[in-house]
């Protein structure tokens, strides 16, 4: 396998590919939203608990690729407690993250384990796959609901 | 190695792949590292030099307006236009050029047939039939037309291996039937489709049939008066021609009844702001300046796989399915969608739990280009109940070496993901 392919599948994505973790819907979600890929036919749905601003919890179900797996699965361990400010400010980390690759801008200290992510932005045709659930995940806080699809010129 | 034995038998077929893979240029580069095995033809086939340098030609000394100008330029772009248009006349043997029409693609081929033969007839209640295996260009043109128009659509079924069902089939050609549109090949199975008889069971109940060639002309020789079907659509890019070309085959008498598609320059005879006398077949549907290169590209093509024997290619592309098909199924936990006993150049599968895209991705990295998704026929995955497969589709430039490359590289993707 060649370095890039190493970086893309690293042994922490293969783990949260095969053992997703926070898999399932969430009992007592207050927010939730669907997402959609329609290239590939990816299809998540993410469900928070929010209490006064911050994630009390945070849970997802679909199905989809390697990398779309692993990174819903990543993305709950990392919101779960967060306020909605850090959860807005982790998805603009992440989002650089996985179109421009790891640089200045973006803090290793926030990213913690989504680091494992950082060789996506190699493979233009797969950021859309690792961002399917954070668009979710922001639709669901942002606007309450909904569906956002991989297709919406604003979700890239 | 199962690979060195068949090649042997592939060799025998008398088809020299290694010259026709000199006239590829795309097909001699390097990907990641690794020479290029390219499996996407079905999605667009490589170009033969000669097509590339009918474009560069074009360009160079003969560009012009068809149909227009008295000058020297447009009557020599003028002519190898509808020189284009004859050799298409005879490869798909149509009785006459002017049931050649020129169109964007498959897809703007069906949709011209929609807005211009269907739409006038059909009636609230009325039917369109077409098959579960149908590519979306030959569904969603027919659905918009049904909701507009309070018609049903209606879908003949197949069967696990992914061949038609000829009597269920047969039940649905009712007197309410308008068309059935159905695809020659499936692009997501290869399954080919006894579009012969097909014709004459949906004749004898009086319904028109347009068929959807996109896939069979890259792969069969297609006679469309022995066919007899109404419509045949295809495009160029998937038959070794330029994009933004295509070609729809329509009975004469058809063309003759059906209004135009589009208004503009070139379809008509003379225009007052009173009324428009409209231009004779096929100009009536080729409105606005064509796209010339195309078409010369398209012609060019056409005589590219004219000099290669038939018979030859036709043995070394079934040899080659067959090899692929024996890699395939040596690779524990790979299923095969689509196993017709009529096949052509598509080998469509899913492996273990793996997703294609995942698949995708490390064989690219492998320098082998496959097609992973929905194939533009969702309803089809539906129907085998996944959602998506990893692609890989033959064309007569592919060896059996490739074919055994993709096994291996399989093998690698399920190591990555053991």
């Amino acid at each position: 396998m060649n370095s890039d392919l190493r970086d893309l599948y690293q042994e922490v994505v293969l783990d949260h590919c095969r053992k997703p973790r926070n898999f399932g819907k969430l009992e007592g979600a207050n927010r939730s939203a669907e997402g959609f890929n329609p290239l590939c036919g990816d299809r998540i749905s993410v469900y928070v608990k929010l209490q006064q601003g911050a994630i009390e919890d945070i849970r997802f179900e679909g199905s989809g690729c390697a990398i779309s797996k692993a990174s819903a699965s990543l993305m709950t361990g990392a919101l779960k407690g967060k306020r909605m400010e850090e959860a807005e400010k982790l998805f603009h980390e992440f989002h650089l993250l996985v179109t421009e690759g790891p640089n200045e801008k973006i803090d290793p200290a926030d990213l913690g384990k989504l680091v494992a992510l950082s060789g996506v932005w190699e493979f233009p045709a797969r950021v859309k796959c690792a961002s399917l659930a954070w668009h979710t995940m922001k639709s669901a806080l942002s606007d309450g609901g909904g569906t956002v699809t991989t297709e919406d010129p604003a979700t890239v | 190695m199962i690979g060195a034995a068949q090649n042997l038998r592939v060799e025998q077929s008398g088809f020299d792949v290694e010259r026709v893979r000199a006239d590829f240029p795309a097909l001699h580069q390097m990907v990641h590292g690794k020479p290029l095995v390219y499996l996407d033809s079905a999605a667009t086939s490589q170009k033969p030099r000669a097509v590339i340098e009918a474009a560069v030609k074009f360009y160079s000394s003969d560009n012009a307006n068809v149909h227009r100008g008295v000058h020297a330029l447009s009557e020599r772009a003028t002519e190898a236009y509808e020189a284009a248009r004859v050799k298409i006349q005879r490869f798909i043997r149509a009785l006459k050029s002017r049931e050649i029409v020129f169109v964007k693609g498959t897809t703007e081929a069906i949709n011209l047939v929609a807005h211009s033969f269907v739409r006038p007839r059909l009636q609230a209640g009325d039917e369109i039939l077409i098959s579960a295996m149908e590519h979306h260009s030959n569904i969603v043109p027919w659905q918009l037309l049904c909701e507009e128009k309070g018609a049903k659509l209606r879908v003949a079924p197949i069967n696990e291996q992914g061949e038609l069902l000829l009597p269920e089939l047969e039940a649905l050609l009712g007197p309410r039937t308008r068309l059935l549109a159905l695809a020659h090949v499936s692009n997501a199975l290869g399954t080919i489709n006894p579009v012969r008889r097909i014709v004459e069971m949906a004749h004898r109940h009086s319904v028109p049939v347009l068929l959807d060639g996109a896939q069979a002309v890259p792969h069969l020789p297609v006679d469309v008066q022995a066919l007899d079907c109404d419509f045949y659509a295809f495009s160029g890019h998937k038959a070794f021609g330029p994009t933004g070309i295509g070609v729809l085959y329509a009975k004469e008498k058809w063309l003759e009844e059906m209004p135009p598609y589009q208004g503009g320059g070139d379809m008509i005879l003379s225009v007052t702001f009173e009324k428009t006398i409209f231009n004779a077949l096929p100009y009536k549907f080729e409105a606005g300046t064509p796209n010339v290169e195309g078409a010369i590209g398209l012609g060019v093509a056409i005589d590219y796989l004219n000099g290669l024997a038939v018979e030859e290619r036709l043995e070394f592309e079934r040899e080659l399915l067959a090899h692929g098909t024996r890699v395939l199924n040596q690779i524990p936990g790979l299923r095969l969608i689509g196993t017709a006993a009529d096949k052509a150049g598509v080998l469509s599968f899913v492996l273990a739990d793996i997703h294609p895209h995942d698949i995708g991705t490390i064989l690219d990295g492998e320098g082998i280009a496959v097609r992973t998704g929905h194939h533009c026929a969702q309803p089809l995955m539906r129907r085998f109940g996944v959602d998506a497969t990893v692609r890989a589709s033959l064309a007569f430039y592919n060896t059996p070496q490739e074919l055994d490359r993709l096994g291996v590289a399989l093998q690698k993707v399920k190591e990555i993901f053991k």
